[in-house]
C-alpha cells in the first residue's frame, strides 16, 4: 500500500493539488485587493486573521477592514463555492453520461434552476419554515425535474440513451425553459429588473446571507459526490459494464444526477445562470492530470473556485466602474473551449 | 456451479428465450452458440444480472441468482463483452484496477496489498503489463481486449461470461487467448462460460456447447453430438459440410459457398482439357478439382486445377525429385502448389485415354503405361530394388460428386483392373518368373468436380465402380501394347 500509495502521489498528483491550491489562494487574496480601493496583500491577511482568531489590528485602516470582510470577502468566497459547484457538478455529469461536453448548462439544468428562481421571483414565492431558502429550494427541485425529464425524453427517443441525445434533449429543453421565462419576464411588471439582474449572473453585493444559503447544499452535494468517485470511474466505461464490476449502477447514477442538480440549483440561485465553468474547467482537468475522478472531482473544486474568483474580478475590473455580468466572462472564454473540445473530439473519432 | 431452469426472459413484453435449462460445472469451457438473434446475448445478459427474468431460476453455487447484490455478484461473475467504450483515456493500469472495485471495503475502500498484487498478476498473465501506464485508446483493438480480460480476472471471478471474445482478435491472439481460458479452466478451476460465432473455434476448446434456436435449446452436449452436420444447417439455414480437424479430434464445419455451385454448373472434364506432348501430358481443367494421388507433387488429397505427368529418361536420378519436379513445373508456366505432377519412363505420346459416359456422371480414363519392371507384389520381399520412376500411371477424372468413401474404392477398382490387365497379358515378374501384379512405380490419380450426381460408391458392382474397371481395363491394356509395339520397333530398327 505505501508504495501505491507512493506511486500515485509523488509523481503529478501532488504537484496538481498544490499548484491547484495555490491558484486558489492567489486569485483570493487578488481579487479581495484589487478594485477601487486597492488593499495591500498584508492588511487582508492580518483582517482575515483577526476575523477568525481574534487578533488586534490596530495598524490596518478601519475602511480596509470594512471593504475586506463586508463586501470582497463575502464576494470572493460566494463566487468560490459557485465556482467549485459547477466545476464539480459538470466533472460528475461528464463521467456519468460519459461525454467532455456534458454540463449543467447544455444538459437544460441550469435553465431548470433558472425556471425555479425566475418563478420564485415572479410569483413572490416564499415557502413557510424554510423562508429565505424558498429560492434556492425551488431552484434545486426545479433543476432536479429537469435533469429527469431530459433523461426520460433521451430515453423515449433512444432506447440506449446516446450521449448525443442526451445533450441535444437537454439543448432543446434549455431553450423551451428559457422562452418561458421570457414568457415570464414579459408578463412582469415591477419585479423586471430584479429577475433580469438576477438573469445576467452575478456574485455582487450579495453578502454573507447568500454564503449562508449556498454552503449547506454546497456541503451536501460535493460529498454527495465525492464518495462517488470510484463509481464514477467505473460508469465512464458504460453502465453495463460498471454493473458487471459490481457497482450498483441505478442507484449510484439517481445520487450523482441529485447531487449534481443540488450543486447546480444552489450555484444558479446565488448567482444566476453562469455558463461554461462545469464544461471548461473538468475538461482542462482531465487533460492535465488524467480522467481518474478521485483526483478529478477534489481538483475540478480547487479550480473551478479560483477560476470563477478571476473571472469575477475581470468582470468588475476590465472596464471599472462598470461591471460587466460574470457570465458574459465565463462564456467568452467557455464558448471558444467548447468549440475547440468538439473539433478534437470530432478529429479523434475520424482519426480511429 | 450454474443451473438454469426453465428460463423465460426477455427485453420489456417480449420474451426471446423460452425455457432455457442447462448446467454448467465447474472448470468447464461452455460455449453457448446459435445464428443472429437466437438469444445469446439476452442469456448472457441474463445470467450477468443486467436483464431481469420473468419465469424460471438461475441458480449460482447453489443459490439464487436474484438474491446476490451487485457487488457480491461481481466477486462471482466477471463478464467481458463484445464493445467496450471508453470516453476518457485511462490508463491501462488504472483500467485493471476497477476491477478490484467489489472486493474493496470500507468507506474510504482502500487499495491494499492484496489488490495491488492481483492487478500486477493478471497484467502480466495477459501479457499488459508492459505498457500499464499507457492511456488505452492508444492501444489497438487486441491491446485493448486484453485490457478488459484483465479488468475481469482482477475481480477474481469463478465465472467468466465472454461474449465473442475473438471478435476483434487476429488469428494468433484468438488462439493465445483461448489457449489461456483453456489452461484456466484446467489450472485454476475457472468456469468459463462463452458466445462463440465460430463453430469451429467452439468446436476445438469448448468441453460442452449449447446451441440456440430462436430462443429455445436445440441441443446442448459434446462439441461432436451439437456440431452435427443436419443439426448446423437447420439451425443456421446455410449448407456447409462437417470434416475432421488434421490433428485434434474435434468437428469443423465449412461453408459451401452459393457462387462455388452456379460457377461449376457446366463445368465438364473431357478429352478437350487434355495436352499429349511428347514431353509431357497436361489437363487443364477450368476449376479445382478435388483430387487424391499419388504424385511426386500435389500428392495426398487436396483440391488442383493442373495435372503434369511428364516423361522422364528411365535412368532419371535425382536426390530430391519433389523439387525438381516442381523446378520442371515452373519452368513450363505450371504453378507447383495448384499442379499434381508426376513423372513415367514411358514416352508420354503412348498414352491412351477415353471418355467414357454413364447416367448423369462420365469418368476420363488417361493411362501411360509400360511395364519395363513389372512386379509380383507377392512376391516383392524378396527382392531388393531401388526406386525408378512410375511405369503404369493411371488416372481417372470424374466429372461427378464422390464421397470419401468413393475415393478410396476408386483406388482399389482401378487397381485390381490393372492387376486383371497384368493377368490377362501374362506379364511376367522378371526376377520371379511369376505373373507381375503392376511395377514397382505405379502412381494413382483419381479427381472429381464435385457437383453433378452424387456417386457415393466405386466398388466393383457401383455404377462408378463398373465404369472404372471397363476404362482402367480397356486403356492399360491398350497402353502396354503400345509400348510394347514400341519396343518391337526399336529391335528392329
Amino acid at each position: 500500500m505505501q508504495k501505491r500509495f507512493t506511486q500515485t502521489f509523488s509523481n503529478n498528483k501532488i504537484v496538481a493539488y498544490l499548484l491547484a491550491v495555490v491558484l486558489l489562494i492567489t486569485a483570493m487574496l487578488l481579487a479581495i485587493s484589487i478594485g477601487t480601493v486597492s488593499v495591500p496583500i498584508f492588511d487582508i491577511v492580518q483582517i482575515i486573521g483577526a476575523g477568525i482568531f481574534g487578533f488586534s489590528m490596530e495598524q490596518v485602516d478601519p475602511m480596509y477592514s470594512n471593504i475586506v470582510l463586508n463586501i470582497r470577502l463575502p464576494r470572493v468566497i460566494l463566487s468560490g463555492l459557485v465556482g467549485a459547484s459547477l466545476a464539480i457538478a459538470g466533472a460528475a455529469f461528464q463521467g456519468l453520461l460519459r461525454n467532455p461536453l456534458a454540463d449543467p448548462y447544455t444538459l437544460g439544468v441550469s435553465s431548470g434552476a433558472s425556471v425555479g428562481a425566475v418563478l420564485t421571483l415572479f410569483l413572490n414565492l416564499s415557502i413557510p419554515i424554510i423562508g429565505p431558502f424558498t429560492l434556492p429550494f425551488l431552484s434545486i427541485i426545479c433543476s432536479f425535474m429537469t435533469i429527469l425529464i431530459v433523461l426520460l425524453f433521451a430515453q423515449k427517443i433512444d432506447r440506449s440513451m446516446k450521449v448525443e441525445t442526451i445533450i441535444l434533449t437537454g439543448v432543446i429543453f434549455s431553450s423551451f425553459l428559457s422562452s418561458f421565462i421570457s414568457l415570464m419576464i414579459a408578463l412582469t411588471g415591477e419585479e423586471l429588473r430584479q429577475i433580469i439582474g438576477w438573469l445576467l449572473g452575478s456574485v455582487s453585493m450579495r453578502g454573507w446571507d447568500y454564503i449562508k444559503i449556498m454552503i449547506p447544499f454546497f456541503m451536501i452535494g460535493s460529498l454527495l459526490l465525492l464518495v462517488s468517485t470510484k463509481e464514477l470511474n467505473a460508469m465512464s466505461f458504460g453502465e453495463e459494464r460498471a454493473q458487471h464490476l459490481g457497482v450498483n449502477v441505478q442507484r449510484r447514477k439517481l445520487l450523482v444526477l441529485t447531487a449534481g442538480s443540488i450543486l447546480t440549483g444552489a450555484a444558479v440561485a446565488v448567482s444566476g445562470a453562469i455558463g461554461f465553468v462545469g464544461l471548461v474547467i473538468p475538461h482542462l482537468t482531465r487533460l492535465l492530470w488524467g480522467p481518474d475522478h478521485r483526483h478529478l472531482l477534489p481538483l475540478s473544486i480547487l479550480t473551478g473556485s479560483g477560476f470563477l474568483i478571476l473571472a469575477d474580478l475581470t468582470a468588475r475590473t476590465i472596464i471599472s466602474p462598470t461591471e460587466l455580468p460574470i457570465g458574459v466572462i465565463t462564456s467568452l472564454i467557455g464558448a471558444p473551449v467548447f468549440a475547440i473540445i468538439l473539433m478534437r473530439s470530432k478529429r479523434k473519432e475520424r482519426g480511429r | 456451479m450454474l443451473e438454469i431452469e426453465q428460463l423465460y426472459g426477455g427485453y420489456n413484453d417480449a420474451a426471446v428465450l423460452t425455457n432455457v435449462s442447462f448446467q454448467v460445472r465447474k472448470g468447464e469451457l461452455f460455449g453457448i452458440l446459435g445464428p443472429n438473434g437466437s438469444g445469446k446475448t439476452t442469456l448472457l445478459k441474463i445470467i450477468s444480472g443486467i436483464l431481469p427474468y420473468k419465469r424460471g431460476n438461475i441458480l449460482l453455487k447453489g443459490q439464487l441468482l436474484k438474491k446476490y447484490s451487485t457487488k457480491q455478484l461481481a466477486k462471482v461473475i466477471a463478464v467481458l463483452s463484445q464493445h467496450s467504450s471508453e470516453a476518457f483515456s485511462y490508463s491501462v493500469r488504472e483500467t485493471v484496477s476497477l476491477g478490484r472495485y467489489a472486493h474493496q471495503s470500507g468507506f474510504f475502500n482502500e487499495w491494499s496489498k492484496e489488490d495491488e498484487d492481483i492487478v500486477q498478476d493478471v497484467m502480466s498473465w495477459t501479457g499488459i503489463d508492459s505498457f500499464q501506464d499507457q492511456p488505452i485508446h492508444l492501444l489497438s483493438g487486441g491491446e485493448r481486449q486484453r485490457v478488459f480480460l484483465a479488468q475481469a480476472l482482477a475481480q477474481e471471478p469463478e465465472i467468466l461470461l465472454l461474449d465473442e471474445p475473438t471478435n476483434h482478435l487476429d488469428l494468433s491472439y484468438q488462439k493465445e487467448l483461448l489457449d489461456l481460458l483453456k489452461k484456466w479452466t484446467g489450472e485454476k478451476g475457472l468456469t468459463v462460460v462463452s458466445i462463440f460465432h465460430d463453430l469451429n473455434l467452439a468446436g476445438l476448446y469448448c468441453d460442452r456447447l449449447l446451441l440456440l434456436e430462436k430462443g429455445e435449446v436445440n441441443r446442448c452436449d459434446t462439441p461432436n453430438e451439437v456440431l452435427k452436420q443436419e443439426t448446423i444447417e437447420h439451425v443456421y439455414h446455410t449448407e456447409i459440410r462437417k470434416h475432421s480437424h488434421p490433428i485434434v479430434p474435434a468437428p469443423q464445419m465449412v461453408l459451401l459457398p452459393k457462387s462455388y455451385y452456379q460457377n461449376r454448373k457446366d463445368m465438364k472434364i473431357t478429352t478437350e482439357n487434355l495436352t499429349v506432348g511428347q514431353e509431357f501430358i497436361s489437363l487443364l481443367a477450368p476449376m479445382s478439382l478435388r483430387t487424391m494421388s499419388s504424385g511426386v507433387t500435389g500428392s495426398g488429397m487436396g483440391w488442383y486445377h493442373t495435372f503434369v505427368n511428364r516423361h522422364v529418361d528411365k535412368d532419371y536420378n535425382c536426390s530430391n525429385p519433389r523439387e525438381e519436379m516442381s523446378e520442371f513445373l515452373k519452368a513450363n508456366g505450371f504453378e507447383p502448389s495448384e499442379t499434381v505432377g508426376m513423372m513415367t519412363a514411358v514416352y508420354t505420346e503412348d498414352a491412351v485415354y477415353r471418355l467414357y459416359e454413364d447416367d448423369g456422371f462420365s469418368l476420363l480414363v488417361i493411362v501411360t503405361a509400360g511395364v519395363g519392371n513389372a512386379v509380383d507384389v507377392s512376391k516383392s520381399h524378396e527382392q531388393c530394388g531401388t526406386l525408378t520412376p512410375g511405369t503404369i500411371n493411371t488416372w481417372l477424372l470424374v466429372n461427378g460428386e464422390l464421397t470419401d468413401e468413393a475415393f478410396i474404392q476408386s483406388v482399389v477398382t482401378a487397381t485390381e483392373a490393372k492387376v486383371k490387365v497384368m493377368h490377362d497379358m501374362d506379364i511376367k515378374d522378371v526376377n520371379t518368373g511369376t505373373v507381375a501384379t503392376g511395377t514397382s512405380t505405379d502412381s494413382i490419380l483419381i479427381a472429381a468436380t464435385q457437383k453433378g450426381k452424387l456417386l457415393e460408391y466405386a466398388g466393383s458392382i457401383a455404377p462408378l465402380g463398373k465404369l472404372i474397371g471397363k476404362g482402367v481395363y480397356e486403356c492399360t491394356k491398350e497402353a502396354i501394347m503400345k509400348s510394347k509395339e514400341r519396343k518391337e520397333r526399336a529391335y528392329a530398327d
